[in-house]
């Protein structure tokens, strides 16, 4: 049944059974918390709603990015975009740059047409070359020097952290694709969620259970060694065990990548804390119950998504 | 009002502009009135600010809203009137011809409406507060009963301030403030309304816009 459905969809069987999989998870984290709600008599509150936004995650990523291609390049985007308006709306910003903030927010859309090309060469260079140095161009231009070098650092930073980073997913689901013979873009780019949010979770419970020698005690003072390494090595596991059967990597390149998007996943996670914790905000948004805005749940991603796709394309294409 | 195109300009682009543009994070939603006849006071820096509070109530109470605003401003050409009277649906106010100019806001509450109100008059400087405007207590006075709730907005001014048609997307903070009950003088019930104003200012953290 899954092989007909996988044929109907256009979508490799290997990928509808890890969706398949990752709802299996989630209905037994559903159970879990209501069991946890009741036993605490209703001080898991929060953990039942960050569940259910899961359920409303993982639903509408795959209706978007595996059941209907041609959204998904939009929908890539509309994360991005979103990450950017969270992140200038928190950062201090200039009334004078109004218009170069909305030439940046016009970069999405064209970052995002490289990479659904697959044009490797303008989709490096567009944002750090061709919009970084239009950027400080357009600043100068208006004349205003007060503030200058602050503007043209937090703007750039941004587009990097939200925009750059993230369309490394588009350009793994449209790029990639000839390189995974066995579950194309979608086995990679599912490869890399998954991993990248199941390491938060796993971080976070070890973390939660164990953790007592913290990290970074100044920037994410939850961070502990015990939660990074027993989060780190069960991504490793787990990576080793589902990559054969979404990538061409085997069970030791495939643990190695989990290994890397585990550690990438980790230091996405503690610069967007440090972003936050120097603007003296709590969360980016509160789009997500439970998790706050887009930004804090995409956090690790924004580094792991390049360094996973880095990585692969320099090893496996 | 045309109530139908009027209905489908909120519920189509003025959702999709105020959800996907703007983006909202509305503090005490709970306190915005479920029903007519209510005053809602807020602060004024945008254009965006009418679309935006009127979009924060249900639309099935859409027909009951009303934005006071200026004539004058708003009559400027044919067009703008029609667009300021049958979509977006104000009830002018004259501020410059004699007779009562609360007449018209005093009827739309005895109708059960809810009307909106910007006490400081014009939009201003972006983000800045100014004085504002003792109208509001007037209108109060002779309806002491109406519930007015006070709102505080940040953010609008940062997308689309004065002077300018270029929206840039920018989250606004909204906060709904408790009910602001009639003290019984027009002095006190400015004061009492500022400081409920001031006091959801209070609450949010906003970044520097210089």
């Amino acid at each position: 049944m899954i092989v007909r459905f996988a044929e109907w969809a256009g979508l490799a069987t290997p990928v509808v059974a890890a969706v398949l999989g990752v709802y299996a998870l989630l209905i037994i984290a559903s159970v879990l918390a209501h069991l946890l709600q009741r036993r605490s008599g209703g001080a898991q509150a929060e953990l039942v709603s960050r569940v259910r936004s899961w359920w409303v995650m993982v639903t509408v990523f795959t209706v978007a990015v595996f059941i209907y291609q041609p959204l998904s390049a939009v929908f890539l985007a509309l994360i991005s975009y979103l990450g950017l308006k969270e992140y200038f709306s928190m950062i201090p910003t200039r009334k004078i740059d109004r218009v170069v903030l909305l030439i940046a927010y016009l970069a999405v859309p064209v970052q995002f047409y490289f990479a659904y090309r697959g044009e490797f060469g303008l989709f490096m260079v567009f944002i750090p070359v061709w919009i970084f140095l239009l950027l400080p161009t357009a600043m100068a231009l208006h004349g205003e020097t007060s503030g200058y070098i602050r503007a043209v650092g937090t703007v750039s930073w941004g587009l990097m952290m939200t925009v750059f980073t993230i369309s490394h997913m588009a350009f793994l689901l449209f790029a990639m694709g000839p390189a995974n013979p066995i579950a194309g873009g979608a086995g990679l780019l599912f490869f890399l969620v998954f991993i990248a949010q199941f390491n938060d979770v796993a971080q976070y419970t070890w973390g939660k259970r164990f953790g007592k020698h913290k990290i970074t005690p100044t920037v994410s003072p939850k961070k502990t060694w015990e939660g990074f390494l027993g989060g780190a090595i069960t991504s490793v596991v787990v990576a080793g065990l589902i990559g054969p059967y979404l990538t061409p990597m085997d069970f030791v390149w495939s643990g190695l990548a989990g290994g890397i998007i585990a550690v990438a996943g980790f230091l996405g996670d503690i610069t967007e804390s440090a972003v936050k914790r120097d603007l003296g905000v709590k969360d980016a948004g509160q789009l997500i119950p439970g998790h706050g805005g887009v930004l804090d749940r995409i956090d690790s991603l924004t580094y792991a998504a390049p360094v996973f796709t880095h990585f692969f394309r320099y090893f496996f294409t | 009002m045309n109530d139908w195109l009027r209905w489908l300009f909120f519920a189509g682009p003025v959702r999709l502009l105020v959800l996907l543009v703007l983006g909202l994070n509305v503090r005490h939603r709970e306190r915005l009135p479920a029903q007519g006849p209510a005053i809602i006071v807020a602060n004024h820096n945008s254009h965006l600010d009418t679309l935006t509070l009127i979009s924060l109530m249900p639309l099935s109470l859409l027909p009951k809203v009303r934005p006071v605003a200026a004539l004058d401003y708003f009559m400027k050409t044919k067009l703008l009137a029609w667009f300021a009277t049958r979509i977006i649906g104000i009830l002018p106010i004259d501020r410059q011809g004699g007779g009562n100019p609360l007449a018209g806001p005093n009827a739309a509450l005895k109708r059960g409406e809810i009307l909106v109100l910007f006490p400081e008059g014009s939009r201003g400087e972006p983000e800045t507060l100014t004085e504002f405007k003792r109208g509001v207590a007037l209108l109060v006075k002779e309806n002491p009963d109406v519930p007015v709730i006070p709102v505080f907005m940040h953010g609008l001014g940062k997308s689309l301030p004065k002077g300018t048609w270029v929206i840039v997307p920018f989250i606004c903070d909204i906060f709904i403030g408790e009910r602001v009950a009639w003290p019984g003088s027009t002095k006190r019930f400015m004061n009492d309304l500022r400081q409920a104003i001031d006091g959801l200012a209070a609450e949010g953290h906003f970044p520097p816009w210089e």
